[in-house]
């Protein structure tokens, strides 16, 4: 029984480190936001495995190094679901698993229009060790990021997040706006926030030739967020605000990288934040995964 | 505590086998006729759209590797379809005007399982009608047996 358990086990990875290798040929197109969402989903079928990694620096205690992984899975042309484990080492301190983080994002409109809105809904169970920065609610300050490892880690924070994203494509620019209400499931106020986005590929005309180094596969951009306090004290006051100039290059391969640094905007945030990530799309990895279990070709 | 890891770990294998059905039904959706039956949806104010690249001597090529970056995984390396994609060189989309196509590109059919395109830069999707519409019409018989509409 074990036995056979650990072979199908084995085929399962062995099909995974397959449809890696052997995945048909799909250039992402992604912006340079780490933070900020657009209204582009993943195409439908396909599967972005992403490694995110920021660097932190932290007044009054060690810096850190905070990272995470995401599975973003095209489910359909309107529906994108994601998957993000996340961990981080503070120095002189210890490297822990802060949790995990499922999101959906949907659109609603069938047609593109002038502004698009999608609608983000992500639950997380998290605890309090957590430093990726994802986004940036509330009352979220630097110095909350002063608690020794082993204390934040025994808190636990289960929470919910929407997100409306409006965002528009416009002359070869993205602009887009988050909005954030964010709650934890206990019994905690509503915190908000919000996260501004613009970039642009360096040129808008393709080659005529399949090269790595052309401009159309370089987008620059930059983004800004920050808290908006909560339900009983919503506002500018005792919040943080960043901004993030960012460079994506995106390979026809499918490979990507990402490098945002990015500076805290107020006392309250944290100076410098070093921001990078690599990302690679597998093409057809739905159809490959039903192969696999109901035995049809794709 | 546990119950609600439970919870939360029943949750993503939900999303799971949500995922593997709609990767499973997507396929045939996209096979069905009507798929051509959206051009005919585009606003006048687009099909009267020339492209702009129509004179661009490197149009259809940069449209080509294009192609083959975004589009070859679902409609086929010679645009003749797949299982997911119906084909490009049906008459139907070879006689649509440049600004009909333009139209599907920056909308998606995202529906029936095309997605929008709009975020490539306009030049771009010009480029790659340029390429579609330079590959010509291939007849229907050949079109159903690269498993298309």
């Amino acid at each position: 029984m074990k036995l056979t358990r650990l072979c199908q086990l084995r085929r399962l990875l062995l099909w995974a480190l397959l449809s890696l290798v052997g995945a048909a040929l799909v250039g992402a197109q992604e912006n340079p936001y780490m933070v900020a969402y657009d209204h582009n989903l993943e195409e439908p079928g396909n599967l972005e495995v992403e490694y995110f990694s920021t660097f932190g620096t932290q007044r009054g205690g060690p810096n850190f190094h905070a990272f995470w992984s995401e599975f973003e899975y095209g489910a359909t042309a309107w529906w994108t679901t994601e998957l993000y484990l996340s961990g981080q080492t503070t120095f002189g301190e210890s490297t822990v698993f802060t949790g995990y983080r499922w999101e959906n994002r949907v659109r609603p409109l069938k047609n593109e229009h002038w502004i698009n809105p999608v609608l983000y809904v992500e639950f997380e169970d998290i605890n309090g060790a957590d430093k990726i920065i994802k986004d940036v609610v509330g009352h979220d300050v630097e110095s909350d990021f002063l608690t020794p490892n082993g204390e934040a880690r025994r808190e636990k924070k289960r929470e919910a997040e929407l997100k409306l994203i409006l965002s528009s494509n416009y002359k070869g620019w993205n602009f887009t706006e988050n909005t954030i209400a964010e709650k934890n499931l206990t019994n905690s106020p509503w915190e908000f926030g919000y996260t501004l986005g613009a970039s642009r590929p360096l040129t808008l005309k393709g080659a005529a030739q399949k090269c790595n180094f052309c401009l159309q596969h370089f987008i620059a951009g930059v983004e800004m967020y920050g808290g908006l306090g909560d339900r009983y004290s919503f506002g500018l006051r005792e919040t943080s605000h960043y901004l993030a100039p960012g460079l994506a290059w995106n390979l026809p391969s499918g490979w990507t990288f990402k490098l945002e640094p990015t500076f805290g905007l107020n006392d309250n945030s944290h100076q410098f934040l070093l921001r990078w990530g690599v990302s690679y799309e597998i093409a057809g990895f739905g159809q490959k995964l039903g192969a696999l279990f109901t035995g049809k070709s794709e | 505590m546990k119950i609600s890891l439970n919870m939360g770990f029943g949750a993503l294998l939900l999303s799971g086998w949500c995922l593997h059905c709609a990767a499973q039904g997507k396929p045939e959706k996209t096979q069905q006729a009507s798929v051509y039956g959206e051009l005919e949806k585009a606003p006048a104010k687009y099909r009267a759209k020339a492209n702009p690249l129509a004179n661009d001597k490197d149009a259809a090529a940069a449209g080509k590797v294009l192609f083959e970056e975004h589009c070859a995984e679902c409609h086929g390396e010679n645009a003749l379809g797949s299982k997911k994609a119906p084909s490009l060189r049906a008459k139907e989309v070879q006689e649509a005007p440049p600004g009909t196509l333009f139209w599907i590109l920056t909308n998606g059919i995202v529906r029936k399982g095309m997605p929008v395109w709009s975020k490539l830069p306009e030049p771009q999707r010009w480029q790659l009608i340029s390429f579609i519409k330079s590959l010509g019409p291939v007849e229907s018989t050949e079109n159903k047996t690269a498993g298309n509409p």
